[in-house]
């Protein structure tokens, strides 16, 4: 059902073949025909390369918000300063084009094929905003319809909502095509998105195209400051949840440290439980809380006035687990975290039906992290599993061992390899600590 | 019943009255005014505030750019006088109505003010508003409208702040203006927008788009602060599961991230390395967390080989904290808080320049906390005495730029311990209070050995002698 890439590679090199060919067809067409009003072009050309230059950081579901909106504002734009623009969707398209080239030289430089996703994205959007805007506009068809009054605007603002319906899905097929997890979430997590920085790109499209119209060319720059004031705030956003991230992280392994729990433990447990959570369809939002709870699962520990000994080989038993996961609860409501966090980790040792399919994939990801680690490696994956499918009566959820099962075998031996080596260092430090203690 | 003083009720009066008078020409303009315009932007601005306060500014600087000085300053009425309590500005302990009749006229006079400079320039630069053929002059209108708007409402803000709360007004204005100009230059570009796209053909539809991004950056803005303080939570519970496990140093992180600020500003680092030497002083000790309890509260001297395991708690802190990118430096002084001058710290022996410069202020905002804070199995020091044990160890044990920016630091600001820890009761001035001996094995030699107390927790946590 998800087996990464492979068959999806042609999608990739069809979008990209009809960015090419919308280029190519483009600059040929307004290489043709010159260049209408250079004096604007060349304006909006610098705004798009300036934004695509001050750019967010990768990872970001937009990295450049007012690159991508001063390309949807040229697409729109009918006329500069009461003066009507003609330029067509061809010279829309090779001026993004150029301005983009401009602005993302280092990344294209770089080679990264996000940076061509990005690319083939922004002109194929400005292609169909311009293609639906620009012929209707100019041959008058859309004067009965007001849009020289009022109305423009929420005429412009629902052609921009169709462009960034078509842009979240073309984004969400390409995402599929590089990561192979399931469309479906990712379509969900990118239309999720667009009312966030999304609608703010869109309205600042409009607002640009139309204050252009009346106020001419000094209104770019003016029309700029509020989104950029945006993305500084989307920025510092960014920056304050990966510092958060990392704070998580390191109290995670403060259980390590502490001695409660084996190296690596809460860290693995978190990467295999986002894996089996989009395996099993969840969102960005269910991804990130399982994540969070699956690194603090074991925090409880800390709190026993002795510390279990880590890695000892019989399990807690379930009382035992479950007061681990109570005063887990508690430390993690005191950390700030969101209350779905504290949940999930209250709940981990709950019989499976009681609990919400986050703590379900929790509890069956660190009941196999734990056999894993206790069973000799070759066989020890399978013999894990098999442990855990004897226990889908009452402890596992039958539908997430299965999950976790074609997560495995998907990642096969290269991640396993991976991972193996990770623990390897990490072994050595801990060993390293350890002999400080017997000195 | 909450009371302002005299001098505060006096002037918040003086300034409805300056807005009514300001206000009051509109009575005079007649049905010819924009009277139409001016209700719709009061009814947008009274709605922007509902939805979240203070964000709303570029609509009265479109109003100001649009209307009638009189009618500008009405547009501010209905929004400021049904605001929320959260966005109604100083003073503080007033009644809700007086604050909200105070945050109503400065506003007017703020709206009135840039709508009056708005006009003057105008006329100076001989443009009629708003239209193509005007537009680097109106930009310089618009960014003066702006900015006079900014400095009326921090001048009168300030002003009530001295009135209220008798500040004396050098502090009361610093960090109200410098910190409003970015900002309000942002508003002055988005109400430009907003007035340019009113008054054009495509009318207030278009003009709503422009405040958007303004309402999605200020709702960024309050996730930001809500994540930020979730990350500060977090930091806090892990000094907390310190602070469990070794009850004898109670709010010892908070303090030593005190001094260690402290220390920081008496050399003149910026507030960036500031911060950064706070939280190496608050998370410091971290480490003891991978220290068997048995150890940390163990009554008596230890063994070389406990001790030995002790000594371990830098390195494990700096492997708790290394993964987190922001702490920069301070991860370094985690690891070394426990090198010395001469080298004969641990773990790594390290001597003089070569202990990273943020570990040497850590170490002797740690040593002065140890020896002043209350610990139930020593005598403790009063301040001096403690800077005078520091200036002692300084060049041998400690850096003395450290030790001398740490004593100039307390002579002009004292020290209050209790402070960060105001929940706990607060220690006695002085009491049983020496340093830690498995912190600094450097006193060891010269502290009276340790008595034993039968209930050190309880009074561990009381602070009592």
């Amino acid at each position: 059902m998800t087996t990464p890439a492979g068959g999806s590679a042609p999608l990739v090199a069809a979008v990209h073949g009809a960015a090419a060919v919308l280029a190519v067809w483009s600059l040929g067409r307004t290489l043709w025909d010159g260049l209408d009003r250079p004096g604007t072009a060349l304006a909006f050309g610098v705004l798009i390369a300036a934004g695509e230059l001050l750019r967010l950081g990768p990872g970001e579901r937009e990295s450049a918000p007012l690159g991508a909106a001063g390309a949807l504002a040229y697409a729109l734009l009918g006329e500069t300063g009461a003066r009507p623009a003609a330029h067509g969707p061809a010279q829309t398209v090779s001026v993004v084009l150029a301005a983009a080239l401009v602005g993302l030289v280092r990344p294209l430089a770089l080679g990264r094929d996000r940076t061509l996703d990005h690319l083939a994205r922004r002109l194929l959007t400005a292609g169909f905003a311009a293609t639906c805007f620009q012929p209707l506009y100019h041959t008058g068809a859309l004067a009965p319809w007001g849009a020289d009054g009022p109305l423009r605007a929420p005429l412009l603002v629902a052609l921009l909502a169709l462009t960034a319906l078509c842009d979240a899905v073309l984004a969400a097929a390409l995402a599929r095509a590089r990561t192979g997890w399931p469309y479906g979430p990712l379509l969900r997590d990118e239309l999720r998105a667009l009312p966030g920085i999304g609608s703010a790109i869109c309205a600042t499209g409009v607002v640009i195209s139309l204050a252009t119209a009346v106020a001419g060319l000094w209104a770019l720059p003016v029309c700029a400051l509020p989104l950029l004031l945006t993305q500084f705030a989307f920025r510092r956003f960014a920056a304050v949840r990966t510092t958060y991230r990392q704070t998580v992280a390191s109290l995670a392994r403060a259980t390590e440290i502490a001695g409660c729990t084996p190296p690596g433990h809460a860290r693995r447990v978190a990467a295999l439980g986002r894996a089996v959570g989009r395996e099993l369809g969840l969102g960005a939002t269910d991804l990130d809380i399982l994540e969070h709870a699956a690194l603090l699962h074991d925090i409880g520990r800390l709190s026993l006035p002795d510390p279990l000994p880590a890695g000892s080989a019989a399990p807690l038993p379930p009382d035992g687990q479950r007061r681990i996961a109570l005063l887990g609860g508690a430390v993690v409501r005191q950390t700030g975290a969101p209350p779905q966090v504290a949940a999930i980790v209250e709940r981990q040792a709950d019989p499976y039906r009681d609990q919400p399919v986050t703590a379900r994939i929790l509890r069956t990801v660190t009941a196999y992290d734990d056999l894993a680690r206790q069973t000799a490696p070759p066989g020890g994956a399978l013999r894990a599993l098999e442990r855990l499918r004897l226990s889908t009566a009452h402890d596992h959820d039958p539908r997430v061992v299965e999950a976790l099962a074609r997560v495995l075998a998907a990642a096969g031996g290269q991640k396993t390899r991976e991972n193996q080596g990770n623990q390897g260092a990490r072994r050595g430090v801990t060993r390293r600590l350890r002999r400080h203690h017997s000195r | 019943m909450r009371t302002i003083p005299a001098a505060a009720r006096g002037f918040i009066g003086c300034a409805a009255l300056a807005a009514v008078l300001c206000a009051a020409p509109a009575l005079r303009l007649g049905a010819a005014a924009p009277w139409a315009d001016a209700l719709a932007l009061a009814a947008l601005y009274a709605l922007c505030e509902r939805l979240r306060p203070g964000w709303a500014g570029p609509v009265l600087l479109a109003a100001a750019l649009l209307l009638p000085p009189p009618l500008a300053a009405l547009t501010a009425l209905p929004g400021a006088l049904t605001a929320l309590p959260g966005a109604l500005t100083a003073p503080a302990e007033a009644p809700a109505a007086a604050r909200r009749i105070w945050h109503a006229a400065e506003l007017a006079l703020a709206c009135c003010a840039a709508g009056r400079l708005a006009g003057l320039l105008a006329a100076a630069l001989g443009h009629r508003p708003l239209r193509a053929p005007d537009f680097p002059a109106a930009l310089l209108t618009a960014a003066a409208a702006a900015l006079a708007f900014c400095a009326v409402l921090a001048a009168l803000d300030g002003a009530i702040l001295i009135a209220a709360e008798r500040r004396p007004p050098r502090s009361a204005w610093r960090g109200l203006l410098v910190p409003a100009l970015g900002p309000c230059l942002v508003h002055g570009a988005a109400g430009l927008m907003t007035a340019v796209l009113w008054r054009s053909a495509y009318g207030p539809p278009a003009a709503l788009l422009v405040l958007l991004p303004m309402y999605l950056s200020r709702w960024v803005f309050a996730q930001y602060h809500r994540e930020r303080a979730a990350h500060q939570a977090t930091i806090r519970a892990l000094v907390q599961a310190v602070d469990l496990k070794d009850h004898y140093t109670r709010g010892h992180s908070e303090r030593v991230g005190r001094a260690s600020a402290m220390i920081a500003r008496e050399l003149g680092m910026t507030e960036r390395r500031l911060e950064v030497l706070r939280f190496a002083g608050i998370l410091h000790d971290v480490g003891k967390l991978g220290v068997p309890t048995r150890l940390l509260r163990k009554d008596g001297p230890l063994t070389p080989q406990e001790r030995a395991v002790i000594e371990l708690h830098p390195e494990y802190g700096h492997e708790i904290v290394r993964g987190i990118g922001f702490l920069g430096e301070a991860r370094a002084a985690v690891l070394h808080h426990h090198e010395r001058l001469d080298g004969s710290g641990y773990p790594y022996g390290l001597a003089g320049h070569r202990i990273p410069e943020a570990a040497r202020v850590v170490a002797v905002a740690d040593a002065f906390d140890a020896m002043t804070s209350t610990r139930s199995y020593r005598r403790a020091r009063p301040v001096p005495a403690a800077v005078a044990e520091l200036r002692r160890c300084a060049g041998t044990q400690f850096d003395p730029r450290m030790v001398a920016a740490l004593a100039t630091a307390l002579e002009r600001d004292g020290w209050q311990p209790g402070l960060a820890t105001a929940a706990q009761a607060a220690p006695p001035p002085c009491g049983n209070v020496p340093p830690d001996l498995a912190d600094h094995p450097s006193n060891a030699a010269d502290e009276p050995p340790r008595a034993t107390v039968p209930h050190r927790t309880a009074a561990a946590e009381d602070g009592a002698p």
